[in-house]
Formats: C-alpha cells, sequence, structure tokens
C-alpha cells in the first residue's frame, strides 16, 4: 500500500492497482506528517495542524489512539529506537517563525484519547517543512537544515555541530539548503540546494574536519532527497521532472528517469525497497520500480499554472476537460477523481526555462455530440502573436481525438469566445464552430468535402462567413439551443445572427457596461437571452418580442446554463466572497442562492450530467437533479455543489453543509506541499477494498454499519434502534424543509412584486432574508443528527477499547 | 620546497618557507624532457625523462650535475624509496631499473623483471619491499629483494572484449596498508589489495583520463588530477562515528585548471597540481589550517618570478627574453599629450627591430640590453654571448663579438652599467664577473668581485649605481653583498634577512639599496654608511600595511625618478606601485588602495587621506614597469589569453545552459 497524507484524510492506495483503498478521516485540519509505527508495521501515525496524533490501524481503516499534544504539529518523525516517543515540530511559544524539534512522549495507557503534554525540545530553530529534518542511522543523531546552516545533533554524546556556507558563493550560487536525508546505515548526511547542487557531508562528528562532496546535475532547486533502504544509491528530485539516481555518492554515475510530467516535491522508498515514489507538483504520484522503471501513476486533477480554457465538460465521456499538462488538455473523470487521459495540443516539447514564452492552450470548444473538439493555442511574444486553431475529430477506432484541420492566425488578434452549433442527434445540419475575436470580427466554419482526391482525409474545415459590427471587439459568442440563432457580444451590445443566412436579426443593448456573459436559455426558456454586464447587471431578453424582460443588479462572473434543465447559475462577486445564484430564464427570482459560496474569486464553472438524475432530494435541490455544478476557483480548487449529502455530517470535521470539497488532494497539499508518503510491505488484500461509493444515498447508520468491519460490530440488536432512527430523522429533515419552502415562497412573492418596480437594491435586501431562515433550519438539523451519529459512534468505540 | 618541471625540460624549485617564492630555475634544454622529479637522500633531486638518463640537479649553480643512462630507452617514470637511498625508474622498454643514490650521482644496482609495456608510473611500498608499477591495461607489484613481479592485476578486466579500450594507468600509489591506488585513462581511480589481486573500491571521477595521483604523508588524503582541469580529493572516513571500518570517499572536486593536470602533489596541509595551462596551483586544506586568512588563501603561479624584460632607457629599446631567442623592440611614441584616462594616438608604432636565435638545443638563461642600445648579452648553460647592435637611421645590424673572454659558465644574470661601459655577469659561488665593452665591438674581462665569506651558492640579481661606483649582488644564500666599482673591492654586507631577495635596485642619488624580499618587506640600505636608512627602520617599527603584505606575487622590479627622490616605483604581477617615503605610511584601518577614493575627495580631504603607497592596478598581468624618463614610463603587459590561445583546446566539457 501506499499511504499519502492529502487534506485533512489520510489517503491509502493499493500499488497494484492504484485504486484509493482506504481513507482515513479524523483529522480537523490538515494532516502534516505521517509515520509508520516502527514497532507496528500495520500501523500508521499521522500528526495534523489540529495538534493531534492520531494512530491507526490502516488496514482496517480504525482510528486506534488519538494523543492530543496541544500545539501545532507541523512535521512527525518515529525513530525504531525510541518505543515510546515520536519527535514533531511544534511552532515556538511566543514567537512567529521560529519553530522546534521535539519529542513528544506517548504513553502507553489504554483510553481512546489522551493527553501527550511530555514535549522535552531536541533542537531549537528548525525549518518547519518536513523536508529540513532527517534523523540518521539508527536514530544515533538528527540533521537540521535552516538557510545556509546545518546542525546535527548527537543524542548519545548530547553533541551539538553547526556547519554554516556562505549566502552565495563566488560564482552567483545559491547556497541554500532545501531539502536533508540522512544514510541509513552510515554516517553520511545528503542536503539538497537551491542551486540544484547536493552535498555528502561526511565526518561531521568533527566540527573542524569535516568535509563534503558535491554532486551537481539539477540546474534549480533540489526538491527532494532519499537514500534507498541500504544507502547504496541516492534519489534527487527537483523541477526538471527527471528522478536522478545517484550511486554510491558518485557523481559519474547516475541514472536518469526523465519526463515524469511536473516538478519533483517528494521522494519516498518502500521499506522493502522494491519500489520508489515522488509526489508532483501537479497533483500526481508516480510509483517507479526499483531499478528506474516507471510502473503507475496515481492522478489527481492536475493542476496547471494557469487554466485558460475553462471548464468544459466532454459530452462523450462526461469528463471534466481543462488545462493540464503545458501544452495538453486533461480529461479528468469527477467520479473516480481520476484522470482520463491528457491529449496532447501543442505538440511541442515543453523547455522549463523561466520567461520562456511558450505555446499557450487557451480556448476549448466539443461539439454537441462530442465528435469534434476545437482548440485555440496562443504564443503571445512582445509584439507580435501566434495563433492556432486546431480541430481534432473523434476517432472511434484508436478512441481519441485526431488532427483534421489546422488554422494559423484564423483571427488577427485574440479569440475571446468560442462556440459549436449544438445539432441534435440527427446531425441533418453539418457541425458549425463560430470564433469571435479582438479583430472586431466573428467568423462561422463549416466543414467542407474536400475535393482533392489525393487529400488524405474526405473533410476539412473552412471560413464560411465573416461577420462584424460596429467595429467593436466581439467578446462572446452562443448558439441558440435549436442552432438557428447565434448571439455575439460586441462590447455593449448583443448580436443576434440568423445562422442559415446570416442576417442580422436584432441587437440588445444594456449601457452602460460591456457584456460579459451571454447565453441562450433551454428547453421551455430557449426564447431567452441572457446577458451579464461588467457593471453589474443580468439581463434577460425576450427574443419574441425583442424586449428586455427583466433585469437585476448583480455583478455576475460566470453565467452557466445548465444544458439538460432551464436553470442557468450565476456566479457573482460581491466584495469579500462569491455567492451562487441559480435561476429560470423565465422567472427572474433565483431558484436558489448561496451565500459565501467560498472566499476565493470563482473562474469558471461546468455543470456535469449526471448519470441517473437524482432521484431524492428535495426541491430546494431539483436544479442540481440532473446535473452537478463545479466550480474552479482561481487558487485552482475545484468545488461541486451537492445535495445534502448524509456522509457529509456524518464527519464532524466538515463544518460546511452543502458545499463539500470533492477534490481535497487538490486544493491543500500542493499549496502547502505537505505530502508525506509511506508504504506498507504488505501485498494487495482485494478482498478489503472498500468501494468508495460517491453516490451512495443511504442512511448513515446503514453506511456506518457496512463501514465497519463484521467482527467488530456490536449485535443486531444493539444496532437496530440506531437504524431506526436514522430513518425516522430523515423524514423529519423532510418536513423541516417544507416548512423553509413555505417560508420561500412567502418571500418569492414579495420579490416578484419588487422586481415589477425595478427596484433593485431592495430585490438584493430581500434575498437575504429566506436565506437567514433556511441557514437556521438546516443548521439545526445538523446539530440533531450529528448528535444522533456522535452516539453511534461513542457506543461503538467504547465498546472497542474495552475488548 | 617544491620542485616542479616543465614540459621544455626547465626545472623550477619554489621555497614554500619563503613565502612560496620561486627560488630556482633552471632553464631547460631541447633534448632533455623531465618526465619525473623526486628529492632523495636529503635534499638532492633527481629528474628523469624520455632522453633515457637520470640525472642529479646542482640547485647551488642550476644546472644539472651528474646524469647517468638507464639502458631502457625512455624513462616514464621514477620513484624514490622512502629512505630515500634507492631510485626505481620505469622505462619504455617494459624494466624497472633501481639505482642507488651515491654521493656522486647515481650507481645502477640491478634490474627487476622486464615485461612488455611500457611502465608509466611507480611507487614503492613504504617498506621498500615491493614496487607497483603501472603499465597499458594492467599494474604489477614487484618483489624487490627477489625482482619478481609477484602480482599482476588486470586493470580493466570486467570489460567486454569487443569494447575493449586501451587503459593506460597514468599513476599509482602504494599504501602501506598493502592497498594499491591506480589513476588510468578511463577517469577510474581504484583501489586493489595487491596480495590478492581484488578490486576493493572503484571510484570514476571523470569522463577523461585520471592523469596524477598523490596520497599525504598520513595516507588518509589523496589527490587526483584529471585531464578535464578539475582535481579531485579522496579521504579515508570512517563510515560510522567510532568504528574502525574506514572507506575511500572522494571529497571535494577543485576546478582551478583549464587544461589537463598533469602532475599533483600532496602537503600536509595543501593539495599542489600543475598542468598544462603553464599554472601552479596551491589549494590549502581548510581544515588543516589553524585560522583563516593569509595562509588559507589558494595561490596561483602562472609567470616566473623573475625579470625576463630588459630595458635600454636611452634608445628606447627594450628586450624580451624567450626561452630560445630574444626579441628587441623600439617603443613607439606619441606627441601629443592628454588628461589621465585617456588613450592618445601613437605616431611611430613600436617596431621589432631584431630577433635573435640562440642557436644548439639550450635555453637561454640570462639577457640584458644596455641603457644605450648598443649592446646585447645573453648567456646560455655553456656558453655567453655579446652583441653590438649597431643603428643606422631606422634601420639596425648586428654584430657578434667573438672574443669575449672564457668566463665560469653560466651566467646567472647580466647588468650593465648606466653609462654602458661595463659589463656585470653574475655567476656561480657568489662570484661577479665585471667586462669592459670596448668600442666598436670587443670587450676585456676587468675583474672578478668575490663575497669575502665564500659561498657555494650562485648570484641571482645584481644592481649597479648610476654613478657607476657600487654594485650589489643577491646569492642564492639570500645574502647581499656590495662592492665599490672603484677599486674592485668588497664594500659591505647587508645584514641577512630570513627570506629570499626577490628584486634590487640602488638609488641614483642617494645610494640607498631598495631591497624587497618574498615576504613582501621593503627594506632600504645606505651603502654609503653601511645601515638601514632611518625610513626602513620606521618601517620595520611601524609595519607595513595588511594588504600589502598579503599580495601573492613577489616584486621584480624596482626603479627610480631622478627627479623625485622620495619616490620608489615598485612592481609585481598584478599591480604598479608609486612609493612615496616623504608621506606617512598607511595603517592597517586605512585602504591601502586609495588612489580612486582620493580622487573624489576635495582638496583638503585629499591631504589627509593621502599616504605612501600609490597603487596602480590597471594593467595585468605586469612583466615589466620602468621609467624612461621622468614622465615617460613603459609598462609590459602579458594577456592571459594570448598564453592561452597557444595551448592546445582544452577537453570538450559541455556545460549547461550554452
Amino acid at each position: 500500500y501506499l499511504l499519502c497524507a492529502s487534506g485533512d484524510f489520510v489517503k491509502m492506495y493499493s500499488v497494484a492497482t492504484e485504486e484509493t483503498v482506504c481513507l482515513l478521516q479524523g483529522h480537523a485540519d490538515l494532516v502534516t506528517g505521517i509515520q509508520l509505527n516502527p514497532q507496528n508495521h500495520l500501523q500508521l501515525y499521522s500528526s495534523s495542524l489540529d495538534g493531534t496524533i492520531k494512530l491507526w490501524d490502516f488496514t482496517d481503516g480504525i482510528l486506534i489512539k488519538t494523543f492530543i499534544v496541544g500545539y501545532k504539529l507541523l512535521a512527525l518523525y518515529a525513530l525504531a529506537s525510541c518505543e515510546d516517543s515520536v519527535f514533531a515540530i511544534i511552532p515556538k511559544s511566543g514567537e512567529r517563525d521560529s519553530f522546534q524539534l521535539v519529542s513528544v512522549k506517548l504513553t502507553k495507557t489504554a483510553g481512546q484519547e489522551m493527553e501527550a503534554k511530555e514535549l522535552s525540545v531536541i533542537l531549537d530553530g528548525v525549518d518547519e517543512s518536513p523536508k529540513h529534518t532527517a534523523f540518521g542511522r539508527e536514530g544515533e543523531y538528527v540533521a537540521s537544515v535552516k538557510e545556509v546552516n546545518l546542525q546535527v545533533y548527537f543524542f548519545k554524546r548530547k553533541q551539538m555541530n553547526r556547519f554554516s556556507l556562505s549566502a552565495a558563493n563566488t560564482k552567483g550560487g545559491n547556497n541554500r539548503f532545501t531539502c536533508v536525508a540522512c544514510h541509513p546505515k552510515e554516517d553520511c548526511i545528503a542536503t539538497g540546494h537551491g542551486d540544484g547542487k547536493i552535498r555528502l557531508w561526511r565526518n561531521f562528528y568533527h566540527n573542524k574536519e569535516y568535509t563534503f562532496s558535491t554532486l551537481h546535475w539539477h540546474h534549480d532547486i533540489v526538491m527532494d532527497l532519499a537514500f534507498s533502504v541500504e544507502g547504496t544509491s541516492l534519489l534527487s528530485g527537483g523541477v526538471e521532472s527527471v528522478l536522478v539516481q545517484w550511486h554510491n555518492g558518485s557523481d559519474c554515475k547516475k541514472d536518469f528517469l526523465p519526463r515524469l510530467g511536473s516538478a519533483i516535491e517528494c521522494i519516498s522508498v518502500s521499506s522493502d525497497g522494491t519500489s520508489y515514489c515522488t509526489s508532483h507538483t501537479d497533483n500526481r504520484i508516480t510509483i517507479i520500480n526499483s531499478n528506474l522503471r516507471f510502473s503507475k501513476s496515481i492522478q489527481g486533477l492536475i493542476k496547471g499554472r494557469d487554466v485558460k480554457t475553462g471548464l468544459v465538460v466532454d459530452p462523450r465521456t462526461k469528463a471534466l476537460v481543462l488545462n493540464g499538462e503545458p501544452g495538453h488538455l486533461q480529461f479528468y473523470c469527477l467520479q473516480s477523481d481520476k484522470q482520463l487521459y491528457s491529449l496532447d495540443i501543442v505538440q511541442q516539447e515543453y523547455i522549463h526555462q523561466a520567461g520562456l514564452n511558450q505555446l499557450d492552450l487557451v480556448k476549448v470548444a466539443f461539439s454537441a455530440q462530442g465528435k469534434w473538439l476545437a482548440t485555440v493555442e496562443e504564443r503571445e511574444e512582445e509584439t507580435d502573436l501566434e495563433l492556432q486553431l486546431k480541430l481534432w475529430v473523434y476517432d472511434e477506432e484508436t478512441q481519441s481525438f485526431k488532427l483534421n484541420t489546422r488554422i494559423n492566425m484564423p483571427h488577427e488578434d485574440h479569440i475571446t469566445a468560442m462556440c459549436f452549433r449544438d445539432t441534435d442527434e440527427l446531425e441533418d445540419d453539418p457541425p458549425m464552430l463560430v470564433t469571435a475575436g479582438k479583430d472586431c470580427l466573428f467568423k462561422a466554419w463549416v466543414i467542407v468535402e474536400d475535393t482533392d482526391p489525393e487529400a488524405q482525409q474526405s473533410v476539412s474545415w473552412s471560413c464560411d462567413f465573416v461577420g462584424s459590427y460596429h467595429n467593436y471587439q466581439a467578446t462572446n459568442c452562443c448558439f441558440s439551443e435549436d442552432g438557428s440563432l447565434l448571439a455575439v457580444s460586441f462590447e455593449e451590445t448583443v448580436t443576434v445572427w440568423d445562422s442559415v443566412t446570416w442576417d442580422l436579426k436584432c441587437t440588445f443593448c444594456h449601457p452602460p457596461g460591456k457584456i460579459r456573459n451571454i447565453c441562450f436559455g433551454r428547453l421551455t426558456c430557449s426564447k431567452y437571452l441572457i446577458g451579464a454586464t461588467d457593471h453589474g447587471f443580468l439581463c434577460c431578453w425576450n427574443l419574441l418580442s425583442c424586449a428586455l424582460e427583466w433585469s437585476a443588479q448583480l455583478n455576475v462572473l460566470v453565467l452557466q446554463p445548465d444544458p439538460l434543465s432551464e436553470h442557468i447559475a450565476a456566479v457573482s462577486w460581491l466584495s469579500k466572497d462569491s455567492s451562487l445564484f441559480v435561476f429560470k430564464p423565465s422567472e427572474p427570482r433565483p431558484v436558489c442562492i448561496q451565500r459565501n459560496l467560498c472566499k476565493e474569486k470563482i473562474q469558471f464553472a461546468a455543470f456535469v450530467p449526471r448519470d441517473i438524475p437524482e432521484t431524492t432530494g428535495s426541491e430546494k435541490y431539483l436544479w442540481l437533479r440532473r446535473s452537478q455544478l463545479y466550480f474552479l476557483t482561481n487558487t485552482q480548487e475545484l468545488i461541486t455543489f451537492s445535495t445534502k449529502s448524509p456522509e457529509e455530517r456524518l464527519t464532524p470535521s466538515s463544518k460546511q453543509l452543502a458545499v463539500e470539497e470533492s477534490l481535497p488532494m487538490t486544493p491543500f497539499s500542493l499549496l502547502l506541499g505537505k505530502h508525506r508518503h509511506q508504504q506498507s510491505q504488505e501485498d494487495v488484500d482485494l478482498g478489503k477494498v472498500v468501494v468508495h461509493n460517491h453516490h451512495n444515498q443511504d442512511s448513515p447508520a446503514v453506511k456506518e454499519l457496512l463501514h465497519t468491519p463484521a467482527h467488530v460490530l456490536p449485535s443486531a440488536s444493539f444496532l437496530c434502534p440506531i437504524f431506526i432512527n436514522s430513518l425516522l430523522t430523515s423524514k423529519e429533515n423532510k418536513s423541516a424543509e417544507e416548512v423553509a419552502d413555505e417560508v420561500e415562497m412567502e418571500s418569492e412573492e414579495a420579490e416578484d412584486d419588487l422586481d415589477e418596480e425595478r427596484d433593485i437594491t431592495e430585490m438584493e435586501q430581500d434575498d437575504l432574508r429566506p436565506m437567514d431562515l433556511l441557514g437556521e433550519t438546516t443548521c439545526k438539523l445538523s446539530k440533531s443528527q450529528e448528535k444522533e451519529l456522535r452516539k453511534i459512534r461513542k457506543m461503538d468505540y467504547s465498546w472497542i477499547s474495552s475488548f | 620546497r617544491l620542485a616542479l618541471a616543465r614540459t621544455d625540460g626547465a626545472v623550477e624549485v619554489y621555497n614554500f618557507a619563503a613565502n612560496y617564492f620561486q627560488e630556482k630555475a633552471i632553464p631547460g634544454h631541447e633534448a632533455r624532457s623531465v618526465e619525473a622529479l623526486c628529492w632523495a637522500a636529503g635534499d638532492r633531486l633527481f629528474g628523469a625523462g624520455l632522453g633515457g638518463d637520470v640525472c642529479e640537479y646542482d640547485l647551488e649553480r642550476l644546472r644539472v650535475k651528474r646524469s647517468a643512462d638507464g639502458f631502457g630507452g625512455p624513462i616514464w617514470s621514477m620513484a624514490a624509496s622512502s629512505s630515500g637511498t634507492q631510485l626505481a625508474i620505469g622505462c619504455e622498454d617494459g624494466s624497472v631499473k633501481l639505482f642507488r643514490v651515491v654521493p656522486d650521482g647515481v650507481q645502477f644496482e640491478r634490474s627487476l623483471d622486464r615485461q612488455q609495456g611500457r611502465i608509466l608510473c611507480l611507487s614503492w611500498h613504504p617498506s621498500e619491499t615491493h614496487i607497483a608499477a603501472g603499465s597499458i591495461d594492467l599494474l604489477r607489484v614487484f618483489d624487490v629483494s627477489s625482482g619478481r613481479t609477484v602480482q599482476r592485476i588486470m586493470v580493466n578486466y570486467h570489460v567486454q572484449k569487443p569494447k575493449k579500450r586501451e587503459c593506460v594507468v597514468w599513476s599509482v600509489a602504494f599504501l602501506s596498508s598493502g592497498t594499491v591506488v591506480s589513476s588510468d585513462s578511463f577517469g577510474r581511480v581504484q583501489f586493489w589489495d595487491w596480495e590478492t589481486g581484488t578490486l576493493l573500491e572503484s571510484h570514476t571521477v571523470s569522463a577523461s583520463a585520471a592523469l596524477a595521483l598523490a596520497v599525504s604523508e598520513k595516507e588518509d588524503s589523496i589527490v587526483v588530477g584529471t585531464s578535464a582541469g578539475a582535481t579531485y580529493q579522496f579521504q579515508l572516513l570512517p563510515v560510522k562515528m567510532g568504528s574502525q571500518e574506514k572507506r575511500w570517499v572522494r571529497t571535494k572536486p577543485f576546478q582551478h585548471h583549464t587544461h589537463d593536470v598533469r602532475a599533483v602533489a600532496h602537503s600536509p596541509t595543501a593539495l599542489i597540481s600543475g598542468g598544462l595551462d603553464a599554472q601552479l596551483v596551491i589549494r590549502p586544506l581548510m581544515e588543516k589550517m589553524q585560522k583563516k586568512g593569509y595562509e588559507a588563501a589558494l595561490r596561483k603561479f602562472t609567470f616566473p618570478h623573475r625579470r625576463l624584460v630588459s630595458c635600454a632607457r636611452k634608445a628606447r629599446l627594450l628586450l624580451f627574453q624567450f626561452s630560445q631567442h630574444l626579441e628587441l623592440w623600439r617603443l613607439g611614441s606619441t606627441n601629443e599629450s592628454g588628461k589621465d584616462g585617456e588613450v592618445l594616438p601613437v605616431c611611430r608604432m613600436p617596431e621589432h627591430l631584431v630577433q635573435l636565435k640562440s642557436k644548439g638545443p639550450e635555453h637561454i638563461y640570462c639577457s640584458c640590453v644596455s641603457p644605450c642600445g648598443s649592446w646585447i648579452a645573453y648567456s646560455t648553460a655553456s656558453r655567453f654571448h655579446l652583441y653590438r647592435v649597431q643603428h643606422e637611421g631606422d634601420g639596425v645590424s648586428i654584430k657578434k663579438v667573438t672574443d669575449v673572454p672564457k668566463l665560469l659558465l653560466p651566467a646567472y644574470q647580466l647588468q650593465c652599467s648606466a653609462d654602458s661601459g661595463r659589463l656585470f655577469v653574475a655567476s656561480d659561488r657568489g662570484s661577479v664577473h665585471v667586462l669592459q665593452l670596448l668600442e666598436p665591438g670587443g670587450c676585456k674581462h676587468l675583474h672578478t668581485l668575490r663575497p669575502p665569506s665564500g659561498t657555494p651558492e650562485a648570484v641571482y640579481l645584481l644592481a649597479s649605481s648610476a654613478d657607476g661606483n657600487w654594485l650589489a649582488a643577491a646569492s642564492g644564500d639570500w645574502e647581499i653583498h656590495v662592492y665599490s666599482l672603484k677599486r674592485f673591492k668588497h664594500h659591505c654586507t647587508v645584514p641577512t634577512y630570513s627570506c629570499a631577495v626577490t628584486a634590487l635596485a640602488i638609488h641614483p642619488v642617494t645610494n640607498n639599496l631598495v631591497i624587497a624580499y618574498s615576504d613582501q618587506q621593503l627594506f632600504e640600505f645606505s651603502i654609503p654608511e653601511k645601515q638601514y636608512t632611518a625610513w626602513s627602520r620606521t618601517v620595520q617599527n611601524c609595519g607595513l600595511h595588511r594588504a600589502w603584505l598579503e599580495r601573492d606575487s613577489p616584486i621584480t622590479h624596482i626603479a627610480f625618478n631622478p627627479k623625485k627622490p622620495s619616490h620608489i616605483l615598485l612592481h609585481d604581477v598584478y599591480m604598479f606601485c608609486v612609493l612615496d617615503k616623504s608621506l606617512p605610511l598607511p595603517d592597517d584601518s586605512a585602504s591601502l588602495m586609495n588612489q580612486s577614493a582620493l580622487k573624489q575627495l576635495p582638496e583638503t580631504a585629499r591631504k589627509r587621506q593621502l599616504h605612501a603607497f600609490k597603487i596602480c592596478k590597471k594593467f595585468q598581468p605586469l612583466l615589466f614597469a620602468d621609467l624612461l624618463d621622468e614622465n615617460c614610463l613603459v609598462m609590459v603587459e602579458r594577456p592571459i589569453m594570448d598564453i592561452k590561445t597557444q595551448l592546445p583546446p582544452p577537453i570538450q566539457q559541455k556545460k549547461f545552459g550554452t
């Protein structure tokens, strides 16, 4: 197994199948360190910022003990030689940015939760990062680096040696330490430096006659170092995304495993020495055989530098599509939290160099059935712009996209929007692509049959129509649902064109303010066109009457229609936080309002169709029945909006009610770089793989029942009342929801009145009322239910401990 | 002391006690290449080369004392036993021969088992019972008493046959523990157990060859030089704290050379390396130093510590001494004047007048041109040449003076008197010959000056006074004798100082002798009064500035300005200095190089900041500087790049980011 700290959880993956085998949850804050219990290799210590150290039986996923330390724990180390204590890095009290290494005495008494207050300081002034401290051979010494200083403390002799390098050497190198590792068998410390050097320190028990040798291959920071189990080789990794294996500390004998995709953050070696594992900045774990052969990779959502394409849903696989590795498009499966595949769009080798302008993927669009994929890549030099529009066709045989047409410089300036005409299943209309550019033009591209018999392919794309409007920059484009109308926004104006005859049908305008987003309504609301301006207005125009139906003052950042229902989601940004409004174009009152969605700005949103329409669920979440809404914030956190999920209320750690982080691994672990891996030497026991069911709508008690291994369950009669109780609560829940709905209805009427008067500010204030009410009721609910659940938990566990 | 040999056969001796001064230099010989040098039997220096001879150098008279034929073809290697009584040589024909060091040279003792392949390196076991010899593809260990090969180690036995390339064992060292260390052309440093012939450890240090290897006396550190210009240190370190198990670990790399490192040495406190880029680098080991500072600084020697340029002030000629020829140049001139920092246009280009090729295989010891420019003299190991230069308008004609007196050769230094009437020839045993130069082209031996006490060492520096009355001569035992030229008599001896003399000059007005020593001390000795001057005493009392004392290269020439008697003009390779005796000496808190800072200051503040040393570092590396007349100074620069371009291209190494 491979264990990895991820957000508040510890995830356990199977090395053989890459599946998540088990999720250890229970910490209330970021997990900062995990270490196998040196005395028992089936147990795991984990430390967290919440000040606790927890001991887990990770094969069964059971929390055995919790030690409350009371300080923020930033790193955790366990030694085989110290049976009753572990080492942790804690902040020094009273001083900011100052940390110390302490040993924490773990008492052996029985009990579920216990205090571990017996701390003794070993080193002062250590760095907070777990990579900056390492324990040496058999726990004889500890080495810690900070800035340009290395300090080594010998436990037996109680002697401390300090070595320091000059801050910047004469050749302009950066001598700052970045990581440290100790040889498992010899007295040798390896340190990584900011300029890519690795120093091997020896003879460091003499303050004067110490010596070091230098290994230099990396050209930039050495991110992590690890010795193999026997110490015969040293592994290093950095931003070059190459794993380097140095043999016997020699400069000349080294092996490389290049093209690992992205910068290496951490390296870990399995205790039996058969495999290595690296974690990368793009949220991936790679498992590598000890002969440096790539074995497997566990890929989450790739965190790119900048997501420019937005969130697009692949109609074929229902996967979320966005920028992945540089120049690549990633297809990310939301259900399994896995990357389906990565499509190389730019098809150029990515060169790691600061200041080099690379071709970047900026726009992506799929045709309705996913047969065609259009991509735009651009490179901006100081003076000239390089643009490429590529059209890809889905190849059924290879099950991937094949380049069909490449158009150089489709526009003279940046392409601002791109969309396909949605055609129905019959595909009697040929697909059409519209691009809007800053060069004040929009262009329609269609498929033409290639007459040239020597051409390799029968169809290709070419330009069909070029439209413009008063020499304004085209900013957005959008087809109506049936594909007959095309709306193109030109700065302040929205123009509507007939997509067959290319006649300008009508124009809409809501001055002042430029149009930021437009979209057509769907299904019953297809006669409406919604537009958002950057002046803070959301407008709805009736296409039949060519008049403004309603407008509301809302600083809309993202406007996303649900392809399977009439609902449109709008995300607004109000001073400090984002709010979500879901509405139908036919009615100006929102179906759902969610305040304080998150603190970051939301960049993109997408509705992902559900495989099975959700059956249960209150009226409040009716709009989420057929598809699920995902957001991407500007810190690249992917957030989803789920219906009341019973699992959520179960875990005491998640305090938020509705907003769930479907991908805790992506945001936190990468932002803080706190991955720690450890790997057990056990083989995979497939029988115990817990199925990760995302869509399990069972009641919590049932869930608990199913999750707990049978041999630790209390008798059935004991469980029965809890089981029934849990069923009761769901009913209660529903009735309360109904009450809430009534309240909502009342306020809706009031809203309607106000809306007619076009008093927008009033409406804004009014909106708050039902919201508050709603919040209260749900809060109450959750509390009562939580209590229940705690009871279950306590019973369960007390029983275990008495065992 | 460190002895080094250059590819042209020159041998130089550096004295570490005298601040790494290049104390002796034996010029090269075309037919005598030196492949190996070793100190044996005390302070005797032996060399062997491709000429096939083993020779002993006479360090007092700076020439080969005796040589003996090895009878084995070219000699590639030589090693002295630890007691210094025996020399082993490795020959082209694959034989290892032993020579016994006897008081009058070396005596052939015996020959060990002869086998195929030239012996490229040799090393004695410290107990003198065994010798390890490196050849092509293999290493052999000989038993000294029986002369038999007791072990034969194939260096690249594990390489597949078809891929096999020739592996040259460039260097070998025999440790007292029985370990043989070898460095080879594959860039490997390998440790072998000689008894079993097994490989103990192998470290690849370089993609190119590892050419040289040296072991410290304690056998806990090894220095290896590679053809990529890098040197590496290996240290014997305990694997675990307190445990007995020790292992050789490659520790520090040093990249001080651009070309092959051909020779390395390991002193107790420093790593010494020399290479094809003509540089000698002394890299002290920090951990062996008591304190950081001047002692622990890296030293690089590129230029000889003696004067190779002489100047005819009146005729404005410069004579450059090369190893096999001399060049006479007329200086260009300008008739414009400008401000400080300006470069003036030259109205007359410098002109190459004569190139004098020395005949025979011997290299030139010394040379000089007379101040009037009409006499040129030079000396090789066996001959002394004097030429009369006739200036005919712009042209020049040269005529050899045939009837030169038979002198005891070689001459170690030549100097003309200020009036060009006399030539002083420094010779061995502390003697100086005075020759009278006669018009239109002849000379006559006037007198031989000898120190009263007698000395075995040769005179290597001369200085004559402007009025022609005095001559100062410094000999290899660092004694300076002053002679009166009027009476051809010894005048006095300057009190001996415990350091080598690097430059010597007599003041034209006051007849004070200014002496520069290799530890950067300056003395002024009044010849008429036979004692140090008051200024010299104050210098000794106050002490010189620390920055001055911590310079690397010695003063190689001293000149004076007759119009400003208080000025002394000094230079070394990196700076030119005008020493104004009338100004106060700087103390350690003041900046020594304050010329640019002074320029910024207003007139009044400048007065307070002034001190005796005015240093100019504009011209580097500086080979020669002299005063032509009161407002004209000649400087000779030798750009390092000039030398580098003459070198063969270094091994191409891919540099990241290029």
